[in-house]
């Protein structure tokens, strides 16, 4: 944790400016601004409906597929902005992979699941693909469990195999950003701490950025803590940001202290 | 009013449904046991393999009919499956929820509504007579795939909309298109769906008899090109118990038809089975 912190804000991955988000009538986020620091863990919490999934789906667009949302402000990552007219949606998706609460490998084999996103995208070699699942596999500490059973379908595998398949399938694209939506709500303890082991170890090399319900999990993984709370009005807003070690020991926002000692939410 | 104590409509409950199971397969096996009965003696290698005699006397075998059942059915599917998937992948993944979509989709409900000689007589009118098609496998395959066009959408969609939405979401997460999410993850997973569906059409094909009388004809001679006339199993049997005294010829041609029937059902059983079983892994 140490390393990074200081100096990591003055280089932003992700900065987020003035942002609004609008699904139909109803304003879900207003005026969220934030840095995401790169190549650290930065966890959003916050009481249910705050809007927090829906911050971490702005950043790879998972947004546009429903109808009637609206975005408001601007979103960049490095110098791409994500929400511009002129940004390719396949290329921001490449560079902003994402891995969601329930664990969803395809039903075809292990490897194929690996394969998909570099297939998508073009490579069709057979021995480039093998490479690339292998080092995909090995990256997400699962390769010495699988490696036998590459061709078995990936539905056979356990809970928190089936989730650390779909991080290798995320790595397997080569993304900056690793979003991660819950990651570890339908694990147990053990393939939780599997995958918080891993997230650590990915965040010399990833942005990653964990919404989480588990306040333990963030004090624990995340070298910076947003927290996220929704006004009278149902809007979520981001009410404190920090490094991880200040939200949790010294908040300096009424809301956060009551939310993380547990007086509500 | 009569007030009956919880156990009591426990019985007549019990009762009615097994009353209703068991009057189903019943008539099922009474049906199906009455045709193989009266079918399977005037079966023989000699009745799949020569012709038809034609006319009122009801005599020969059903070795053209056949060939014509083949040929409109296969070529009933050429069109009607590519059309059908088509239009179900538009509906289930890119139609937005909009009026003309709702319409598409009412006027699809109503139309797999519609008694299929009303169809018969869309497709006499036009494939028949304005497009000079006459009485063909062409004229009768196209009546067909307008006929069956609403089943093969409705189904195909409920198959491709009952793939987990989490595929999409991973799929499109990894930054494929949104083709790509369709050709190689839903259509793969809806597959036991998709086949499901279309055996349903072959079956409705083959066992299709009033639109056909008007735009196929009924010629028992054998068809040489799509524009030759033709007759189905079932037409055959429609002509030959209405138009002769072969009633023993209707019934072994019955047998064949519904022994064709459980064969293609069990085929598709057999197909969504080792589907499911490759893909579910062994644990």
């Amino acid at each position: 944790m140490a390393a990074h912190e200081g100096t990591c804000l003055n280089h932003g991955k992700i900065r987020a400016k003035g942002v609004n988000l609008y699904y139909g009538n109803f304003q879900c986020l207003r005026n969220i601004t934030m840095e995401v620091p790169r190549c650290a863990i930065t966890a959003i919490i916050g009481p249910s409906g705050c809007g927090k999934s829906s911050f971490l789906r702005l950043l790879n667009r998972m947004n546009d597929i429903i109808p009637g949302t609206r975005v408001e402000g601007v979103i960049q990552i490095d110098d791409m902005s994500i929400y511009d007219r002129s940004t390719n949606v396949v290329d921001l998706r490449k560079r902003v992979g994402m891995v969601f609460q329930k664990p969803n490998p395809f039903p075809v084999s292990v490897f194929d699941n690996v394969a998909f996103g570099p297939r998508q995208h073009g490579q069709n070699n057979r021995q480039r693909l093998e490479e690339i699942v292998e080092k995909s596999l090995r990256r997400a500490a699962l390769w010495d469990e699988v490696k036998d059973k590459l061709e078995q379908s990936a539905l056979a595998l356990s809970g928190g195999q089936q989730q650390r398949l779909c991080i290798a399938r995320v790595l397997a694209v080569e993304p900056e950003v690793i979003l991660m939506d819950e990651p570890c709500s339908a694990l147990d303890p053990i393939a939780t701490l599997k995958i918080e082991d891993l997230m650590r170890t990915l965040s010399k090399d990833y942005t990653i950025i964990i919404v989480t319900h588990n306040m333990q999990q963030a004090a624990r993984v995340s070298d910076m803590t947003a927290f996220f709370m929704m006004e009278d009005d149902r809007a979520g807003v981001l009410v404190e940001y920090g490094q991880t070690s200040q939200i949790f020991t010294n908040p300096r926002d009424k809301r956060t202290e009551g939310y993380i000692t547990g007086r509500f939410g | 009013m009569l007030r009956l104590s919880p156990k009591t409509t426990q019985k007549l409950a019990m009762v009615y449904i097994w009353g209703g199971g068991v009057v189903t397969v019943l008539i099922l096996l009474i049906v199906i046991g009455y045709v193989l009965v009266q079918g399977i003696p005037g079966l023989s290698l000699d009745f799949l393999l020569t012709p038809p005699k034609g006319g009122l006397s009801g005599e020969g075998g059903i070795s053209t009919v056949i060939v014509s059942t083949v040929y409109l059915v296969a070529l009933t599917m050429a069109i009607l499956v590519p059309v059908g998937l088509g239009a179900a992948i538009y509906l289930a993944e890119y139609a937005p929820d909009n009026r003309l979509t709702r319409l598409i989709r009412y006027g699809v409900e109503i139309l797999a509504g519609v008694p299929s000689i009303i169809f018969g007589l869309f497709g006499f009118a036009l494939f028949v007579t304005a497009l000079h098609f006459n009485f063909s496998i062409l004229s009768g395959a196209l009546t067909l795939v307008c006929l069956l066009l609403p089943t093969m959408i409705r189904t195909s969609e409920e198959a491709i909309k009952s793939v987990p939405y989490a595929y999409r979401e991973a799929a499109l997460a990894l930054g494929a298109t949104r083709w790509q999410t369709v050709s190689h993850v839903l259509l793969p997973t809806a597959l036991p769906g998709l086949v499901t569906a279309i055996i349903l059409c072959i079956g409705r094909a083959i066992e299709e008899t009033a639109c056909l009388y008007v735009t196929l004809g009924g010629s028992a001679a054998m068809p040489t090109s799509l524009l030759s006339g033709g007759r189905t199993l079932s037409l055959h049997v429609f002509y030959l118990a209405m138009e002769t005294r072969a009633f023993d010829k209707a019934m072994a041609t019955g047998a064949i038809l519904i022994v064709t029937i459980i064969l293609i059902n069990s085929l598709t059983n057999w197909f969504a089975y080792r589907f499911q079983k490759r893909i579910r892994g062994a644990g």
